[in-house]
């Protein structure tokens, strides 16, 4: 299984939990039918012509239907966004397998996993709504939640002893380390550039290479940049995990960030910046350690409030391995890679378990916070969405693409403070899929529907879509896809004792064949050739005890022969031994010598010569042996 | 030539002639041929020669079997062709056998030292000096040198191969005036012989199937179409013109570039009067080449004062067809009228356009440039289609940040190569910003604004980018004044200016200084043109911008700080700058922008803004701003004090161009002669008061020449207005001058530490009409190293180098 991804934007569909009792969202109204029924009005809420699910938010989780996971063997994971289902397969499916990640990967992946069941746990919510599930009445309901998608699989938030489990199950690796699975394909990590510890992954057998390329960066971020030489010669690559925002610029939006940023702040209003404590904060962080000075920011501060901040904050400077050139050259100094280090110790960032306790004493406004999560549906930022939103001064600004900035404020409505939009996604963009699709040239490439088509929404762009030779083939939800090349080898090992037996001859210059006799081993898909057991001793009378224990009769071995006959020389040679009378017919596969006295027909062809005589086995003998002359043996 | 060079030019020859002693520096050897040149321009060569024998012997010695480096060969032949350009001396040469020796088969041509481009080059120029005169030619023709010229046409060096194709222009230019004379023009037959050579060599190129030979043929035509003028030019077109049209009827088309400079060429000369069969080659010529190569012809064509209007049509249409399919290639309806009737609904029109994205991008580009640079001229075409190329202009923007909607196969491909692409979308903005200079379809114009204001909003928006589209917006809002030259906005453009200063503000803000500074110049370039303007006060004061823009006077960016300064002293001119605050210092006491420009001035590390504030406090000065109306004294005071001691030397000059303001501004600039007798006492008691003669006579000897030059000039525009009829001196006792003429003692000798103290405004005349400010003035405006660039200067320089002068005195220049 490639990667076990959590669709979160599910949660859009539900009210935020906030953290301190809100009178507005708990003032919400009950929505009703079209026809007054209010039988739903505990579980849907109205605000501002949407309708919310009141209820403990509840995740999509990957397909289970199509595929018994219980027979899933292995799952390689590329990054930390890309695990965050783990826990619902590891531990309700059945799955026994093994699951290979990178270390960062398992350790920051197990912090965002920590944040989402902190966020949760910590509102308990009496009510669980499912009467809206049936599909019944989803028909009735509103879009978008009339338009949700296999709502009865939807899960509530695993816990954390669940999620400790599963990430009990992780074994961990290394980049370019090559694992065995099973002896039939070794399995590769190499670094993808996205985020910390975050691989694309190679697997390959001996005659056959398959790449998995998911979420991928080429841009200089504090990652260890991606690993493209080792992309070569593969058969098939599959392509994920591209950018959501093809038509955003990374660095455009770094920029128009910082700028609102300042222009918020600079007139007095608070920043909001919802985002998930590990990855482009990092960089976010750096950008406005730079920043902050030219933009005479430098007494504003910034906060940076989820449970797992200080170790989000701690754990990216001790991957000095995985981080990029620049970044590992400064721990050798030595200096923390990160100069979110120097905001910390200058005061400049602070950082939170939470809003309560210690934030409460030094929040300071103007300020800048960054905090999670993302959907706005749970977390610390509903608290401040909440309590900033009804100021034109302040702004909220969104730079994880994963949510519509719009479904996400749809429960804060109406809102009075500024919305940004500045979705920073460093994954490859189709542009630099063309060069990296050039330079590395696969046979195939496979990828999601999405990518082979222009956005809905822009059918004009064909540059926004995978341009390659010959055409990706693509794949849909549910669809059932064969990888478009045959197995036609097996790597066989030989014995040193066989091989040592063997008598190679030259055929031709630089090929060499020799017989072998050996009984051909297959265990967990390795096979091995073994030296034929010798005849085993007549055991005198006994009789044997089991059929299976017979050993194969190895009779003597008559030679192979090679070689070609050439027609005029054996007329000549025939015409010597005494055959005369001899016409030679041309067909479309060789040759026919009639020996017409004797009342004989040799059939010569490419790969069988064939005596045809009346029942005088002397005279075939003797012909055989002529043309056995001709050819060699061995 | 002086005695003194006379006597040093034997040891410069024999150390010239001296393989052991190498001249070690080219530029002496440049030098030097100049310095002849001067000599044998300014009098007789043969006079020089025999006066200097050396120079002869020098000469000889170089046609000796020996090790001399191919420099100085270079440098003899190119000697011997700066004298033998007077016939006289030429003779005298060839007397002596020496040309033939130098340019000939036994030269250095037929010697393993005609490997060296430089000698091969020097052999050129030696024989384009000399070659001014009949006997030349006569020489020319006799020592084969004429065949070797052709040779060096394909010199792996391009130097030598274009010197020597200019070299066959002069030649013949020389062959051809000669017999012109008096004659008008001459057939081909009786053309003199060298001539009849040349020609026949340029027509076998012109036939040839190697493409560099027809090249070269074609450069050489080039060449004397531009260069000579000579009635024989129209001959030479009729002889060749008919091989040059036999070169378009081969495919591939040999030299496309090369043809099309040649065309031009011929256009501009005075053949066309004569023989309009040019223009139906022109023609044929523009049919026959690709896109890209006929735009250049299709411009140069256009910017012809006198050429067939049908010839005309047509190259306007070869550089409007590029933009005409990009027209189509978004038009809803096929056929819609677009920039080229007929063309745009026409099939091939649009396959036109390159498969290829740098073909296309390139393509693109260069029609932009093009026609920017036809828009403003008079003979551009007529009627100009303003319409359809502001449509096109918008459509390529709109290509490039993707928001055009194609309506054709080719129009997604444009999109594909033009999304993002930097080049174009500076070339599109420029060429927008130019077609301000017209009106446009109202609906057109909104668009206009509508595809800037994307550009200045996109984040993807690059510095370069983001600075072009600042300008032709700026330019956009001035042509949309109403009417036309009124210092109002009009209502559209009111409503563009609130979303404008809405961008600006978030540029002001933006990480990327570039995008900082060219959005302060824009700031400041609007206040300027609209600062008292009711509704754009209005706007302005209601958005946050001038106070980002005084907030950037403390960015860390020197280029940023001098663009706030800019805008700062520009919004304070206009009454528009709110005192500054920052997040950091919110309720802290606020400075005057005066206060604010002082201490950029005083304490600023870079030069740009100081330089930037001393050019606002010129402007406040000059124009009466109220925080310098108020005690012009005291501004003045501080404004000099800083920039007196400030260790730019811009800064010093712009203090001493805002102390001659000050100056002006009390002894009345415009008015003639002196100053009624009372005005300049007061004056030179308040110029005593501000220490503005303390900083003039120090300027006096500083060490860079343009403050003490601006210094001289100050102090003479003084003396000028107080004349001796008008001195208060005449009224009491002779003053003191002592300690003044101490003290500038002390400065001329560099001590430039000590202070002058307290001034006598009679004391400062007196010395004032002691000084000889005249002969200072001429000196200063002597270059600095008018010495050292004495022809002896440099003699001895090049003796000095090699050790014959002894003790190394050459001037460290």
């Amino acid at each position: 299984m490639l990667d076990c991804g959590l669709d979160m934007t599910s949660t859009l569909n539900f009210l935020p939990l906030p953290l301190v009792q809100s009178p507005r969202l708990s003032n919400l109204p009950g929505w009703s039918l079209k026809d007054g029924n209010v039988f739903l009005d505990k579980e849907l809420k109205e605000c501002s012509g949407h309708v919310f699910v009141d209820s403990v938010p509840e995740f999509c989780l990957p397909e289970t239907e199509l595929i018994d996971l219980s027979t899933v063997d292995v799952i390689l994971i590329s990054n930390y966004h890309c695990m965050m289902a783990l826990p619902y397969i590891t531990e309700h499916t059945g799955f026994t397998g093994t699951v290979y990640a990178t270390e960062p990967t398992v350790q920051i992946g197990r912090l965002l996993m920590e944040e989402l069941v902190n966020f949760i746990e910590r509102v308990p919510k009496a009510q669980s709504a499912s009467l809206w599930k049936n599909k019944d009445i989803q028909r009735l309901l509103p879009s978008p939640l009339k338009d949700a998608v296999e709502v009865s699989t939807w899960r509530r938030c695993y816990t954390m002893q669940e999620v400790n489990s599963a990430l009990s199950k992780i074994q961990l690796v290394g980049y370019s380390q090559k694992i065995e699975l099973f002896g039939a394909v070794q399995v590769t990590p190499l670094s993808s550039g996205y985020a910390l510890g975050s691989s694309n992954w190679i697997i390959q057998s001996h005659y056959e290479k398959v790449s998995y390329v998911s979420g991928s960066s080429l841009l200089t971020t504090h990652p260890q940049p991606m690993d493209q030489a080792s992309l070569k010669n593969s058969d098939v690559l599959i392509l994920t995990g591209l950018t959501q925002i093809p038509t955003a610029n990374p660095d455009g939006m770094v920029g128009e960030f910082c700028s609102n940023l300042a222009l918020t702040v600079r007139n007095g209003g608070n920043v909001l910046v919802p985002c998930y404590p590990s990855g482009v904060i990092y960089d976010l962080l750096e950008c406005l350690y730079q920043y902050i000075d030219s933009a005479g920011l430098s007494s504003i501060p910034f906060y940076f409030i989820s449970p797992v901040a200080n170790s989000s904050l701690e754990f990216s400077q001790i991957f000095a391995e995985w981080l990029c050139h620049n970044k590992q050259t400064k721990v050798y100094l030595p200096e923390p890679p990160f100069p979110h280090a120097e905001l910390i110790q200058t005061n400049k960032l602070k950082h939170y378990p939470s809003i309560h306790g210690d934030f409460s004493n030094d929040f300071r406004q103007p300020c800048v916070v960054f905090t999670g999560h993302p959907s706005l549906r749970f977390g610390d930022v509903v608290h401040f969405m909440e309590l900033w939103g009804k100021s034109s001064l302040n702004t909220v600004i969104f730079t994880e693409p994963d949510f519509s900035y719009l479904e996400a404020l749809a429960p804060y409505q109406p809102l009075a403070m500024k919305c940004i939009y500045c979705p920073i996604d460093t994954r490859l963009n189709f542009i630099q899929v063309s060069k990296l699709l050039k330079e590395v040239q696969p046979l195939h490439v496979v990828c999601p529907e999405q990518y082979t088509q222009p956005p809905p929404a822009q059918s004009h762009r064909v540059d926004l879509m995978v341009d390659c030779q010959p055409p990706a083939m693509s794949y849909r939800r549910a669809e059932v896809l064969a990888l478009p090349f045959k197995r036609r080898y097996e790597k066989i090992e030989i014995m040193p004792e066989l091989a040592d037996s063997l008598v190679p001859m030259e055929i031709k210059p630089g090929i060499s064949l020799a017989t072998v006799s050996a009984v051909l081993h297959t265990k967990d898909n390795k096979h091995v050739l073994q030296p034929p057991p010798r005849p085993a001793q007549p055991t005198g009378g006994k009789k044997r005890k089991r059929a299976s224990d017979d050993i194969p009769d190895c009779k003597v071995l008559k030679p192979l022969l090679s070689g070609s006959i050439p027609v005029d020389q054996f007329v000549q040679t025939l015409e010597k031994h005494g055959f005369s009378d001899i016409k030679v017919e041309d067909t479309a596969k060789g040759h026919i010598v009639l020996l017409q006295e004797a009342e004989t027909l040799i059939q010569i062809e490419e790969d069988s010569t064939h005596i045809i005589c009346d029942d005088d086995e002397v005279l075939r003998v003797r012909l055989r042996d002529l043309v056995l002359k001709f050819l060699q043996k061995f | 030539m002086d005695p003194e060079c006379a006597r040093l030019l034997p040891a410069l020859c024999a150390v010239l002639a001296d393989p052991r002693q190498p001249v070690a520096d080219d530029t002496c050897l440049e030098k030097l041929l100049d310095w002849f040149k001067a000599v044998t321009e300014a009098g007789s060569s043969l006079l020089l020669l025999q006066e200097n024998p050396c120079l002869v012997e020098l000469l000889f010695h170089v046609l000796k079997p020996q090790d001399l480096s191919s420099r100085i060969l270079s440098f003899a032949l190119r000697l011997a062709g700066t004298f033998a350009a007077q016939e006289n001396c030429f003779q005298y040469l060839q007397q002596g056998e020496l040309l033939p020796g130098l340019f000939g088969e036994h030269g250095p041509l037929g010697a393993a030292a005609w490997a060296a481009p430089t000698v091969r080059s020097g052999w050129i120029q030696g024989l384009r000096s000399l070659a001014q005169h009949p006997s030349a030619l006569l020489f020319l023709a006799d020592s084969g040198a004429v065949d070797t010229i052709f040779s060096l046409q394909g010199d792996p060096s391009l130097f030598v191969a274009s010197a020597a194709g200019q070299l066959l222009v002069h030649v013949l230019d020389l062959a051809m005036r000669g017999p012109a004379k008096g004659h008008g023009r001459l057939q081909a037959q009786d053309w003199p012989a060298c001539a009849q050579r040349i020609v026949c060599h340029l027509e076998d190129c012109l036939c040839s199937e190697a493409a560099p030979r027809v090249t070269q043929a074609l450069h050489v035509l080039t060449t004397a179409f531009g260069h000579c003028h000579g009635l024989w030019t129209q001959g030479l077109w009729v002889q060749l013109s008919p091989l040059v049209a036999r070169l378009l009827e081969k495919d591939p088309m040999p030299a496309p570039h090369a043809l099309v400079e040649l065309l031009l060429s011929v256009a501009r000369s005075s053949v066309p009067s004569s023989n309009p069969g040019l223009w139906e080659t022109a023609a044929q010529t523009l049919s026959r080449l690709s896109p890209m190569q006929a735009g250049p012809l299709a411009a140069g064509i256009l910017k012809l004062q006198d050429c067939p209007q049908a010839l005309r049509t047509q190259a306007f249409g070869v550089l409007l067809r590029p933009l005409a399919c990009v027209l189509e290639a978004t038009a809803q309806a096929p056929g819609t009228p677009g920039l080229l009737e007929g063309a745009a609904g026409d099939p091939m029109a649009v396959d036109m356009l390159p498969p290829s994205k740098s073909a296309c991008v390139g393509l693109l580009c260069s029609t932009l440039a093009h026609l920017e640079l036809l828009q403003p001229l008079p003979q551009r075409p007529s009627p100009w289609p303003q319409a359809p190329l502001l449509a096109a202009a918008v459509t390529i923007l709109r290509f490039c940040n993707g928001s055009a909607a194609p309506s054709s196969e080719v129009g997604g491909r444009l999109c594909a190569m033009l999304v993002g692409c930097v080049r174009v979308q500076r070339a599109a903005l420029d060429f927008l910003g130019v077609l301000s200079q017209g009106l446009g379809p109202r609906e057109l114009v909104t668009q206009v604004f509508a595809v800037l204001l994307e550009y200045l909003m996109s984040p993807d928006s690059s510095p370069t980018v983001l600075k072009k589209a600042f300008q032709a917006t700026l330019r956009w809002l001035l042509s949309s004044a109403v009417p036309p030259g009124c210092c109002d906005l009009e209502p559209r453009a009111q409503l563009v200016l609130r979303e404008l200063l809405a961008v600006l503000q978030k540029r002001l803000c933006s990480p990327c200084w570039e995008v900082r500074d060219s959005g302060l110049e824009f700031l400041t370039q609007m206040t300027r043109r609209w600062g008292g303007q009711a509704g754009f006060r209005q706007t302005l004061l209601a958005s946050e911008v001038p106070k980002l823009a005084s907030q950037l006077l403390q960015d860390p960016e020197s280029y940023v700080r001098a663009s706030a300064v800019a805008a700062a002293g520009q919004l304070s001119s206009q009454g528009l700058l709110a005192a500054p605050s920052s997040p950091e210092h919110p309720a802290g006491p606020q400075k005057t922008p005066l206060e604010e420009l002082l201490l950029v001035l005083t304490t600023d590390s870079e030069g740009f803004p100081r330089r930037a504030a001393m050019r606002v406090f010129t402007e406040w000065l000059r124009d009466g701003h109220m925080a310098v109306a108020e005690d012009r004294e005291r501004f003045m005071a501080r404004v000099l004090q800083a920039a007196s001691g400030d260790l730019d030397w811009e800064v010093r000059v712009q203090g001493l161009e805002l102390a001659l303001i000050f100056l002006q501004q009390l002894l009345g600039a415009r008015s003639p002669g002196a100053a009624p007798p009372g005005a300049l006492a007061q004056a030179l008691r308040a110029l005593c008061r501000v220490q503005l003669f303390e900083f003039a006579f120090r300027s006096l000897f500083d060490c860079d020449r343009p403050v003490a030059q601006k210094s001289c000039d100050l102090l003479l525009f003084l003396r000028a207005k107080a004349a001796p009829s008008s001195s208060p001196q005449e009224a009491g006792d002779s003053p003191d001058v002592a300690p003044v003429e101490a003290a500038l003692q002390r400065w001329r000798a560099g001590e430039q530490g000590q202070p002058l103290g307290e001034l006598a405004p009679e004391a400062v005349l007196a010395v004032l009409r002691s000084m000889d400010l005249e002969a200072l003035r001429d000196t200063l405006a002597e270059s600095s190293d008018h010495v050292e660039r004495s022809p002896q200067s440099l003699l001895q320089d090049v003796l000095a180098a090699v050790g014959v002068l002894g003790d190394n005195e050459a001037d460290c220049y």
